[in-house]
This record gives C-alpha cells, structure tokens and sequence, in this order.
C-alpha cells in the first residue's frame, strides 16, 4: 500500500512551532542551555581547577584572571561554580527522572486496577507525604552516609508522590475512554493498555511535573548542603559553594561568594520553572 | 435471514449486577441490577435490534455478551461452527484471546474511541499485531481492504482522529473493528452521536457491510426508527429485562406488552395534521436497585392488575406466532 505522505499531519512540527512563540519559555530554555552547557563544556571556559588552592589569591574580589573572584582558599569562584553545575544539575535532572519513574509505574498500576491495590498504594504515598521531607532526609542521609548517590537515592523515594497523584488522577479519568474498551475488546494486554495507549495521554502533566521537580531538587541539594548533610563538602556543588557563607564575615566582607553562586541557582531555577510552563501550555491536548 | 437457522449466540439467564457499596468497609448495601436475568438467541446472519430506555441496561447486556464486563451469574454460549458451543464466561485468558476475533465491537462515541495520540495507522495497525499477523505488507492489504469497504482513502491513515468528522471516525471504527474478520459485530448506539444526515449514511454503509461479509449483528440503539431499518428480529427491554422479543413485521405491526405499545406510539408522524393517539406512560423509570415487585413495568401500566405486583411474568410466546415472546400476565392468562 503506497501512502502519499503529502495527507500527513505532524503534530511534532506543530508543537515546536507552538513553543517557539511562547518568548517567556523561550528565554528560560535559552538560559537554561547556556548555564548546562557552559557547565558541561566548562574546561573550555576556565582554565583553573575547582579544587586547585591557590594562597597566595585568597578571597580576592572579581578582577581580571579571576573574573568572580576567589574564595578562602584561593580556589577560582566562577570554575567551581561551573564544575559544581555539573552535579547540581546531575543530581536534579536524576533525581527528578528517577521519581517521576516510580510515580509513573505506581500512579499506572493504582489508577487502572484500582481497588484494593490501589488504596494500598494511596496509602503508602500518604505515609510518604506526612513525614517531613526534610527530616525523612536527615534520617536516610544519617543512616546512609553522605554521597551524591544516598542524596539521588533519597530524592527519588521521597519525590514521587506528586507525580504519582497526577498519572494515578488521569488513569482513573482515561480508562473509562472508549479506545481503552476498544483495546480490551481486541484483547490488548493490560500492560500495552497501560503503558502503550494510556499513557502517552498522561505523559504532558508528567512532563511538566518533572521539570518542576528539577529546579526543586537543584534548591534541595543547595539546602541541604549548605546546612552541611548533603553531598560530602570536597565535592563542589552550588549548595556546598554556598555553604562557604554561613560565616557572618563572610556574608558582610566577601560578597562574591554567596552572592554569585545564588544568583546562579536562582536564574537556574526560574529558568527551568519558565521552560517547564511552556511545555505545559504546548502539550496540554486540552488546549489543541 | 436463511431458512435453516443457525445459532450463533445463546445467552441463558444471565445477570450483571453491580454492587452499591456504603461506609468505610466498603459494605455491599444492594445491587443495579443492570441485566436481569436475560435469555436470547442470535442467530447467524441476522440482525438483532435490542431497544429500550436509557438506563434499561442494553448496552451493558452488549458489553458482557463479549465479557467487557464480567456477568454476575449465567452463561453465554458461543457457537464455534457446526454446533461447537462454548461458553465463553468461563473462558481463561488464551480461549478469551482467541474469542476476541469472533466478535467485535463498534462503540457509541466515535469521538473518544479512536487514542487521539495516535495517527489512525497505528490505531489500525495495532489490533493486527495483537492477533499475530506479523507481515507489514499483509497488514497493510488487510487495513486497504477495511478501508476500501468503508469508503475512506487510505491516504488519511497518517492524520490524526481530530482530523476527521464524526462520521467519518464511526466508519475508521467500523473498518476497524473488521480488520480481524470477525462473525458477529456488536453495535452499541452507533449512530446516536451523529448528525441525522450522516447516520442514514452509516446506517446504509453497515448493511452493506452485513451483506458483504455475511456478518451477524447485535444492534443496540435507542432510536425505534433506526432499529427498525436496521434488524430483523428485535428485543425490547424495560429495566434489565426483556419484556418482548418479536420479528420486525409482528413487533412494528401488532406490539404486545403494553411497555411496548407505550415506545412506539411515541415514535412521531412525518405528515403534518395527522395527531396520533398517543400513549403517554405516567410516572419515572423505577430506580433499578429497588425494582418494583412482580411485573417491574406495573407502576406505570395502563392494565395492571392485582397479579402483576406479586408475580413476575415469564416470556411467553404468542399462540399463533411463535417467535413473538413476551413477558406480560394479561396474555399469560389467555394461554392459561
């Protein structure tokens, strides 16, 4: 059978052209790219070492080889801030895919068998959500150690509830869909159904949720390590570099160094929030 | 219809009653009984129309006939040829794989049975792969066959389902719900959400089809004229029930339960200055989870009697046509 492609529609050429109109998610996604990139790539940008001590600079304000200054120890403030992007990121971008990856398969299988496994389900998503974050942390991160792992480990079990209510929300709505009984009634397997025609229509909430959870994990990490149970201090993150603040001397004599790298978390952040709304609008199918 | 009849489908008192529950523990305060006990014939070739109000329960009579939903109790027997029945609630997951190509489904709603992710392609590609035909260059000629018979291009088998009107989706559901061969289709409403101009073209479009293929239809509709354009043989339903079960000709001609004078006294006259007496029923349909005692139809009954509270009325044939069945005591009394 000879198709003429000339019928074809692409709702993909469709969306791109939708999401370049959108100018605010436009800038967030540009920012957002540059700062990954230039963290990716950051041996072409700085010459220094984020752990190369350096005495004879300490804490000099932005000049000329230094561009943002350096901190106590002589170490270059803006190839920190660049190395230490590339584990913030890391560990926001995993651990927000490893959450929406259990909230996805949990709210699947809850929303479509329903009853009791999915109130056992619900449950277990409840008892998550009425401990504290925070301390649920501070006990899994004293349990386990402090490493990049335990803190992508933790994250993952402790962010999965919202992406959960939201794929368990629209199962529950989607199921009762003609083409799901169209698809029983061809005697389709309940995980195709699930997983094949289901949920690619729940995938945009996801989606967006995911990039929320992004920026979220990105401010946890800084929170947490900056009170001192995140990812162990030798390692540069953006909440370790801002650690270097808790002193009142420094807050009040060397302001590059929380300044700096709180701006940079902050544009990261509102960067991402603005990218992620823009994919909400483009791939809302309520919208189309 | 053939003269040597053939059974395809012979469902035997079967139920779906669907539990109401209450409290914390989830406890079972009564049942919707949606089907009640309900015995039929379909046999093959034919069309079976099966009428009635909203909420009589014909379209989840539809939906268990091909266990969409599990049946609370009975049993419907399937007619494998030459007389090989099985009966398909107690099917395991292989038999109900291999049932799946016997009979199909076209829905009430063309505009949400089609996954409005996918281009119709896919949509149609996906029933093939399930049952096995690996090939794409067969199932490609197997998708152009479904297609040339519903009159669609091929070519729009790229677009998306909102690209496409409703009537224009019901017959991509026809084609389909045919693309596996199946011997029986079973249509729940599937014109009722279409413009009156373009149901005729469907409606034509199926007979066709019917004619073609040999096919045996299950028609559920709650419009009287369509039934009667559509089927041969037609089912009347009241409350999970079947109150009359009657050929075309004997139903339209001389309806005998009274709910059945009641619906098509209503169906209006196109000729103008004609009032037909109509036969107005009093009174809401009776909730289904406290259905009246006896005869469920004798709240709003014209000719109740003092029986009909307390009996309920078995299906009956008439005396001189025999395949005119109806479950009303004012002819139970004549027989007797």
């Amino acid at each position: 059978m000879e198709l003429n492609k000339s019928h074809a529609s692409n709702m993909f050429q469709k969306n791109v052209r939708k999401f370049l109109r959108n100018k605010l998610a436009m800038i967030g996604m540009v920012v957002m790219l540059i700062i990954l990139l230039m963290c990716v790539f950051a041996p072409v940008f700085t010459s220094y070492r984020a752990d190369q001590p350096d005495f004879s600079a300490r804490t000099q304000p932005p000049n000329l080889p230094h561009i943002l200054g350096t901190d106590k120890l002589g170490r270059d403030v803006f190839s920190r801030i660049l190395y230490g992007g590339r584990y913030s990121i890391l560990i926001g971008v995993t651990g927000a895919f490893f959450g929406s990856l259990i909230g996805v398969i949990l709210g699947a299988i809850a929303g479509y068998f329903g009853k009791l496994i999915d109130s056992a389900i619900v449950r277990l998503s409840e008892i998550f959500q009425t401990v504290p974050n925070m301390i649920l942390i501070l006990i899994l991160g004293a349990v386990f150690g402090r490493s990049i792992g335990n803190l992508l480990f933790i994250f993952a079990i402790t962010g999965w509830m919202t992406t959960f209510r939201i794929v368990r929300n629209e199962f529950i709505a989607l199921k009762g869909e003609t083409y799901v009984q169209v698809c029983e009634a061809f005697g389709m397997s309940k995980i195709d159904i699930m997983f094949k025609q289901i949920l690619p229509n729940v995938m945009s909430p996801v989606i967006v949720a995911t990039t929320v959870n992004v920026a979220h994990f990105i401010l946890s990490e800084a929170g947490l390590s900056f009170i001192g149970v995140g990812v162990p201090s030798a390692t540069p993150t953006w909440g370790n570099i801002l650690n270097a603040a808790k002193s009142l001397d420094v807050i009040s004599n060397y302001w590059w160094l929380w300044v700096v790298p709180g701006v940079v978390i902050t544009v990261f952040v509102l960067a991402v929030n603005f990218f992620g709304d823009g994919l909400r609008d483009v791939l809302d199918p309520k919208q189309q | 219809m053939p003269n040597e009849k053939e059974l395809i489908f012979s469902v035997q008192g079967l139920r779906k009653w669907f539990p109401i529950q209450k409290g914390m523990f989830k406890r079972t305060v009564g049942h919707v009984k949606a089907v009640d006990d309900v015995s039929l014939n379909v046999y093959k070739g034919e069309t079976l129309g099966i009428v009635g109000e909203s909420g009589c329960g014909k379209s989840t009579l539809g939906k268990t006939m091909m266990m969409l939903q599990r049946p609370t109790g009975g049993a419907v027997l399937y007619n494998y040829g030459d007389g090989n029945f099985k009966d398909i609630t107690k099917f395991n997951g292989k038999e109900m794989h291999d049932f799946r190509k016997q009979v199909q489904m076209v829905f009430q709603d063309p505009y949400s049975a089609l996954n409005p992710l996918k281009k119709i392609y896919t949509s149609f590609e996906e029933p093939l792969k399930i049952h096995g035909i690996n090939a794409k260059a067969e199932r490609e000629k197997m998708m152009d066959a479904v297609l040339k018979m519903v009159n669609i291009q091929p070519d729009y088998l790229l677009r998306y389902p909102h690209e496409f009107s409703g009537g224009q989706r019901q017959r991509l559901c026809i084609a389909r719900a045919l693309e596996i061969k199946p011997r029986v289709l079973i249509c729940d409403e599937p014109v009722s959400a279409l413009d009156v101009s373009i149901q005729a073209q469907v409606l034509n479009l199926m007979k066709e089809i019917q004619k073609e293929l040999n096919l045996t239809y299950l028609f559920i509709a709650h419009d009287l004229s369509v039934v009667q354009y559509m089927s041969d043989r037609i089912v009347v339903m009241y409350l999970g029930k079947i109150v009359e079960i009657a050929g075309k000709r004997s139903l339209y001609n001389n309806p005998a339960h009274p709910y059945t004078q009641a619906l098509l006294s209503a169906i209006p006259v196109p000729v103008i200055r004609r009032e037909k007496k109509r036969q107005v029923l009093r009174g809401e349909v009776p909730s289904p989870i406290n259905k009246p005692s006896g005869c469920a139809f004798h709240t709003r009954c014209p000719h109740r009697t003092e029986i009909c509270e307390r009996e309920e009325p078995r299906l009956i044939p008439d005396q001189t046509d025999p395949e005119h069945l109806c479950a009303c005591h004012l002819y139970n009394k004549t027989a007797a």
